[in-house]
């Protein structure tokens, strides 16, 4: 793709952000309620970091956005870094030539991170300088830039968390990225709402993407996160929908007879894995979306469903009771080399697969407890996760540091994170429904 | 009259949304069957045999097995219970005597475990009920199995006692 045709999809698709933000507008009538994020347990030895607020030049207006604390809640709710209260800030670098290490020192601060919003070299647009220093060794780890205009500085803040949390632990950030959920209101009344909602992944900036009366499930996001596959009741049945969450454009993919469920992606975007009961059982289907083109993966008299890919698009990995329980199994997308993956416990489901290691994560049951489990590719056991009775819907961050799940507390569904360790969680709340069925985003570019 | 107002609010609506490409809203979209309300007039038992699983009348009747529209399962099961089969076989007889008569079988499942595990399951519950009432005379054109997995339940509780409930196959006439 040459830089202009780049300039010209960034420039479409910023209008047509701007166009569904319109009409959200006109649509809800009030503001849609963004889910709060409660840290539950932290990490001892959190790296203590100050994001110092970021300046504004001469000439250039202040952002719409405190930058330095979208950065710093960022880094906190990752678990690894603990940043220190601006209030407790003494001094107030905003480049690296201005940092006093000694007093960082004295302050056990081990980095400091900061930045202003200055006039690119055009003399024209704006950009963000960032800069992150390591007191310790009294040296400058990155200085750089990125362009900012109004509207898009929360963005620009998570991607500079993101090379914040890159540069200090090695791996890429998953802060500029986005999550998919299902909020219901009225849950059990019969006059249920049913919401898909896409949010940033720090739980800002909620949109309702579709809404109706009948179930919604199984988001799925599509590799360039531009699109959402999902399960709707809209017609009383089954069906799979993919919708483009800019232009609100949807397409039924599949409305067979039977269970039309289960979406999934391929990491190359090449198939549309789903599982579908058409031939009277539910089997695992591959559609090729340019050709529109149906493969039955599977033929087999027990439950087939709930497909996931390998990060290398060679292998599906998918539920099946074939065996009398649901257990976990993978394919070849040609059909090829069925076999268990699972062997421990009796209920294993819903696999959701790391993107960076291709580790494996699902809902893991013992009849009783319902839990979120690692598959530890080494030894094959099973790591349970997290805590709650009724835990299910798994899915990893873009780079593998936490899994996203939903949770019960007393009826009431909420959303939990754990890191991939399971040592650091957190709580995902909303103020006015139930909360369920998360899909966190691929990294956005 | 009400039809004709919420006919008018959906044109209205459709005018309001035909300004933004992205519909989010679809609750004009087709609604599901509902099941058919009981009429309102009581039946009158006493002429009725209970019995009798050619007459309609029965599906109201407490008295007749008819009027049991609910079949249970196990915990991550889908086979028929024994105690389900004479409710299953009476609406059998129904369906072979009133040839018009249309069901709808509607499977579900408790809470617990994956949503769409739950909604293979739901089906094959359904397929199960499916098969029982074809071998006692119905016709394949008169019975249609759609699964809710659990996302139609009729208790909210985390209790034996609640997904024992939520575990079912509801049988729901969509004609008789």
């Amino acid at each position: 793709m040459s830089l202009q045709e780049k300039l010209i999809l960034f420039l479409d698709m910023t209008a047509n952000k701007f166009s569904l933000i319109l009409c959200s507008l006109l649509l809800a009538g009030s503001v849609q309620a963004q889910l709060q994020i409660e840290i539950i347990d932290g990490i001892e030895g959190a790296l203590p970091i100050a994001v110092v607020p970021f300046a504004v030049q001469a000439g250039n207006e202040p952002p719409d956005t405190e930058i330095a604390s979208v950065i710093a809640a960022d880094l906190q709710r990752s678990g690894l870094f603990d940043p220190m209260a601006v209030e407790n800030m003494i001094d107030r670098p905003q480049r690296p030539p201005e940092v006093r290490f000694g007093t960082w020192r004295l302050l056990n601060v081990d980095y400091v991170a900061m930045g202003r919003i200055v006039t690119a070299p055009d003399g024209v647009n704006t950009e963000i300088e960032y800069h992150l220093v390591s007191v310790h060794d009294r040296r400058t780890l990155f200085s750089r830039a990125i362009p900012a205009a109004p509207g898009e500085y929360r963005l620009r803040a998570h991607q500079i968390a993101d090379a914040i949390y890159e540069e200090l632990t090695g791996i890429p950030g998953a802060f500029a990225t986005r999550m998919a959920y299902v909020k219901v209101r009225n849950a059990g009344t019969g006059n249920e709402q049913f919401e898909l909602i896409v949010a940033d992944s720090d739980g800002f900036n909620p949109q309702t993407i579709v809404r109706h009366s009948e179930p919604i499930l199984s988001p799925n996001w599509s590799p360039d996160g531009r699109r959402l596959a999902y399960v709707s009741f809209a017609t009383g049945k089954s069906n799979i929908v993919i919708q483009d969450i800019f232009t609100g454009q949807r397409e039924v993919i599949s409305a067979e007879r039977g269970i039309n469920g289960a979406p999934s992606f391929s990491p190359d975007g090449r198939y549309l894995a789903m599982s579908l009961s058409r031939t009277g059982n539910s089997e695992i289907w591959l559609r090729d979306l340019s050709t529109g083109r149906m493969q039955q993966l599977t033929n087999h008299w027990g439950i087939d469903t709930e497909p996931a890919w390998s990060p290398d698009s060679r292998e599906v990995l998918f539920t099946s009771d074939r065996a009398g329980r649901p257990q976990i199994y993978r394919v070849r997308p040609d059909g090829s080399n069925l076999e268990r993956v699972t062997q421990e416990g009796r209920y294993n489901s819903r696999v959701s697969v790391d993107p960076l290691s291709g580790q494996l994560a699902m809902v893991h049951g013992d009849g009783t407890l319902f839990r979120i489990a690692i598959l530890d590719r080494e030894t094959m056991r099973l790591r349970v996760l997290s805590p709650g009775r009724m835990d299910e819907s798994p899915s990893f961050a873009p780079n593998g540091s936490m899994v996203l799940y939903a949770t019960r507390e007393g009826e009431r569904g909420v959303l939990s994170a754990v890191s991939a360790d399971g040592r650091f969680r957190q709580r995902l709340v909303l103020t006015d429904g139930d909360v369920r069925e998360p899909a966190w985003s691929p990294r956005i570019q | 009259m009400k039809v004709a107002a919420r006919l008018g609010l959906i044109l209205i609506m459709s005018l309001v949304l035909a300004a933004c490409a992205r519909d989010t809203r679809d609750d004009t979209d087709t609604q599901p069957p509902t099941p058919t309300p009981p009429p309102s007039v009581d039946v009158d038992t006493d002429r009725v045999d209970p019995n009798d699983f050619a007459d309609s009348r029965n599906l109201d009747n407490p008295q007749s097995l008819l009027s049991q529209r609910e079949i249970y399962f196990d915990f991550d099961r889908s086979d028929v219970q024994a105690r389900f089969v004479p409710v299953i076989e009476a609406h059998a007889a129904y369906m072979r005597a009133n040839p018009s008569a249309r069901v709808l079988l509607e499977g579900h499942a408790d809470e617990r475990g994956s949503r769409e595990y739950n909604l293979g399951l739901g089906e094959r519950r359904g397929n199960s009920v499916q098969d029982l009432t074809r071998a006692g005379g119905a016709g394949s054109n008169q019975l249609e199995v759609v699964s809710y997995g659990e996302e139609r339940p009729v208790c909210r509780q985390s209790s034996d006692n609640c997904w024992e409930r939520n575990r079912r196959v509801e049988i729901v006439y969509t004609a008789r």
